[in-house]
């Protein structure tokens, strides 16, 4: 047998130096320049101030930018869990009875995944707009009193958004959890039948439990696309109305570019990739415990 | 154990390394010191005398009309002096103003730069030291009498930039703008009302057309800006015309807190209320709104003169604008402001040739060209006006308003976060949720806390 472990040789990682040379050129270096960012006043044209954690601080005690997480985290909801919720009942009965055309439908629910997130947002935002597509439909079966300017709304705006959110979402999610129930082995279906299991006691007892791999990737891409949606907020609402729809990244934008506080910026960045990778790992971990 | 350690550790120890490679270099300090000029230079206006050259020149003016009067000066300024090149670099105004920043602070700035007046950018890239105060050009090629000194002021800062427009003149902008009313000429006659004379009659006709069934006024906020462009009018015939400047150029001693500006607040506030706007204005799209008029879904419309050429297309001879004087027969007091300035970076190697370039773009030469390409020349604005047409009464009003009246400073000038909170707080007052004094102690607390910061 070959040796293995610490005393290989340099030979693995002169191996793997190229592709870390680029990962760290392109991912590790921006990443801790804005750490180290994060930690000065600077309008990103004169000489910066160093202030430590202030930034953090000023995180923390902002209310704008808390009100900014918790929309993320209304956004979680609609870019994770509900498509993961419609996913599963979809690829289930896409899956189970058998659909004629099912490539089609695929594809159908696939789409809204191919499409540019700006393109998505401009055909929503016109849906969306006073005399849109959506408020032309509620007055026709006669619903006039929920017609309202639904990006304009300080109530309604933000679950529109995250809509648009669960729209784009559902057809990732379904595909993914397709190719596990496409793993199932038919025997244990017909076996249930035969116990007397209905068609729910089926989807609890059998598809749930086999598609967890895939509902946590299913879980953890939708959570990082919501927790960074920038371009959809950007196009649709800005922010809007008001500040009733904006988002970390997009007050990473704002204080960036916009009101040139760059250290502050770079502090929302910075919270905005720890949560991120916080809620992966405990995405992931928790699946792998019950699995 | 240790064997699955050892690359954490080495991805660790990598990072550390990173981290204190980095530490030695603040941010900011990377940029090459501006060169400091010999006050006692001899400034050389003969640009053909100063040799083979190139100047970078990056601009905006990328729309239609904009682009081919930049394209026709450079021409004819390259032609007129065959040892310069012009490297012209065209983005749009966002883009723009998001790379200046970068561009200014790194090595290669350009030498002409169009920078916004607000102190947002322009203010800040003087501050920084990034752009070359102009007077001893202004000077030498008498600058001050070819501008109105209302239109001067708006590229002047002191020179740490606290006070927004006294000091230092710092670039020179080629066309102006001025916030008004446009109208569809059709939907007037069919009401049978003439063009309001006041803000008095401004008003009846908002309500003679609210009681014919008509969407009296146009206006689409999903943008959170344009309602700046309706209140800062309202604001204009009713506080006083210094308040507004201090308050809009965010230099001390002004009061968002005055029962003018109060009033004003509640008069916007009172539209809504009357049912004067179209449906869902905070959901409805800036454009959308402007073609709606062109459309004959609305009678007027507030927006500023870089709407015209579009309506003009759109509604032909239908289209007519008017900025109302707060009592009929005087000049009106209105927002407006000028196009973008041309400036000088502090980087560059030629001065003299980036000033004479900036003569020659504003000479009257160039205001005519500027004319003929559908622009707004800020210089003897009324003199260009075309026969007839919107444009017509763009150049009359524009005319009007800096000579016979006030040009007020955009709101959002003042602090580099008044655009949000201006636009945050109008949005409130347009819902319903805040009142007009919730909206002006929001407006306060955003100016006063810039001004006591300085």
């Amino acid at each position: 047998m070959r040796r293995a472990g610490p005393s290989a040789g340099p030979t693995p990682y002169l191996l793997i130096l190229p592709a870390f040379l680029v990962y760290g050129a392109f991912l590790l270096f921006p990443l801790a320049r804005s750490v180290h960012l994060s930690l000065f006043d600077w309008d990103g044209l004169t000489l910066a101030t160093f202030v430590g954690f202030d930034n953090y601080i000023d995180i923390a005690t902002d209310e704008r930018l808390r009100a900014a997480f918790g929309h993320a985290l209304v956004l979680v909801f609609f870019f994770a869990i509900l498509p993961v919720c419609i996913g599963l009942a979809l690829a289930a009965v896409l899956t189970r009875a058998r659909v004629r055309g099912l490539p089609l439908f695929r594809t159908i629910v696939f789409l809204p995944q191919v499409i540019a997130m700006v393109v998505v947002a401009i055909a929503w935002r016109q849906i969306y707009a006073p005399d849109g597509v959506l408020n032309t439909a509620l007055r026709a079966v006669g619903l006039d009193a929920l017609t309202r300017a639904w990006l304009g709304d300080y109530t309604f705006s933000l679950p529109a958004v995250g809509l648009i959110g669960t729209w784009v979402s559902t057809g990732l999610v379904t595909v993914l959890l397709m190719a596990g129930m496409a793993r199932i082995p038919a025997e244990l279906f017909e076996s249930a039948r035969l116990d007397g299991a209905g068609a729910v006691r089926e989807f609890f007892s059998i598809i749930v439990p086999a598609v967890r791999p895939e509902a946590t990737v299913a879980l953890t891409l939708t959570v990082v696309a919501s927790l960074k949606t920038f371009d959809l907020i950007y196009v649709t609402t800005g922010g809007g109305p008001g500040s009733s729809t904006t988002v970390p990244s997009y007050e990473v934008y704002r204080r960036a570019f916009e009101l040139g506080e760059v250290g502050s910026a770079a502090a929302v960045g910075v919270t905005l990739t720890a949560v991120i990778f916080a809620l992966s790992v405990v995405i992931n971990r928790r699946a792998e415990r019950g699995a | 154990m240790n064997a699955p350690l050892r690359p954490r550790f080495a991805g660790l120890a990598a990072a550390a390394v990173l981290a204190v490679t980095l530490a030695g270099c603040t941010p900011g300090s990377g940029g090459t010191p501006a060169p400091t000029l010999d006050p006692d230079r001899e400034i050389e206006t003969d640009v053909s005398a100063l040799g083979d050259r190139t100047l970078t020149v990056w601009d905006q003016e990328v729309r239609g009309g904009q682009d081919e009067q930049m394209t026709r000066l450079n021409a004819a300024f390259e032609e007129e002096y065959p040892n310069i090149t012009i490297e012209r670099v065209s983005q749009s105004f966002d883009d723009l103003g998001r790379t200046l920043r970068l561009a200014l602070s790194g090595d290669n700035a350009p030498d002409v730069v169009q920078a916004n007046n607000s102190r947002a950018s322009m203010g800040a890239f003087v501050a920084a030291d990034q752009l070359l105060p102009l007077d001893p050009w202004a000077e030498e090629y008498g600058w001050a009498d070819r501008y109105p000194e209302s239109i001067l002021t708006y590229s002047t800062y002191s020179d740490d930039a606290t006070t927004f427009g006294e000091g230092s003149l710092y670039g020179l902008p080629q066309v102006g703008e001025v916030v008004g009313v446009f109208y569809s000429k059709a939907k007037l006659d069919q009401l049978g009302i003439d063009v309001p004379a006041d803000w008095e009659a401004f008003e009846a006709a908002l309500r003679t057309a609210k009681d014919a069934g008509e969407t009296p006024l146009l206006l689409g906020n999903i943008e959170k800006w344009p309602a700046g462009h309706v209140f800062g009018p309202v604001q204009g015939a009713l506080v006083d015309s210094e308040e507004i400047q201090s308050l809009g150029f965010g230099n001390e001693g002004a009061s968002w807190l005055t029962p003018e500006n109060v009033a004003a607040a509640a008069k916007l506030a009172s539209w809504q209320t009357e049912g004067f706007f179209n449906e869902g204005v905070n959901g409805t799209d800036y454009d959308a709104a402007w073609q709606s008029l062109a459309a004959g879904d609305g009678v007027f419309l507030m927006g500023g003169s870089w709407l015209a050429a579009d309506l003009q297309d759109a509604m032909g001879e239908d289209v007519g604008f008017f900025v109302p004087p707060a009592t009929a027969g005087e000049g009106a007091r209105t927002t407006g402001g000028t196009g973008l300035p041309f400036t000088v970076t502090s980087a560059t190697d030629t001065p003299d040739l980036a000033a004479a370039y900036i003569d020659y773009i504003t000479s009257d030469d160039a205001m005519a060209i500027l004319a003929e390409t559908g622009n707004l020349p800020v210089v003897d604005t009324q003199q260009y006006a075309p026969a007839s047409g919107v444009l017509r009464d763009v150049y009359t009003a524009f005319g009007s308003v800096t000579e016979e009246g006030a040009l007020l400073p955009y709101l959002d000038y003042a602090t580099p976060t008044m655009g949000d909170t201006l636009g945050e707080a109008l949005q409130g007052l347009l819902d319903g949720r805040l009142s007009p004094e919730q909206v002006t102690e929001a407006l306060e607390a955003d100016y006063a806390d810039f001004t006591a910061a300085d």
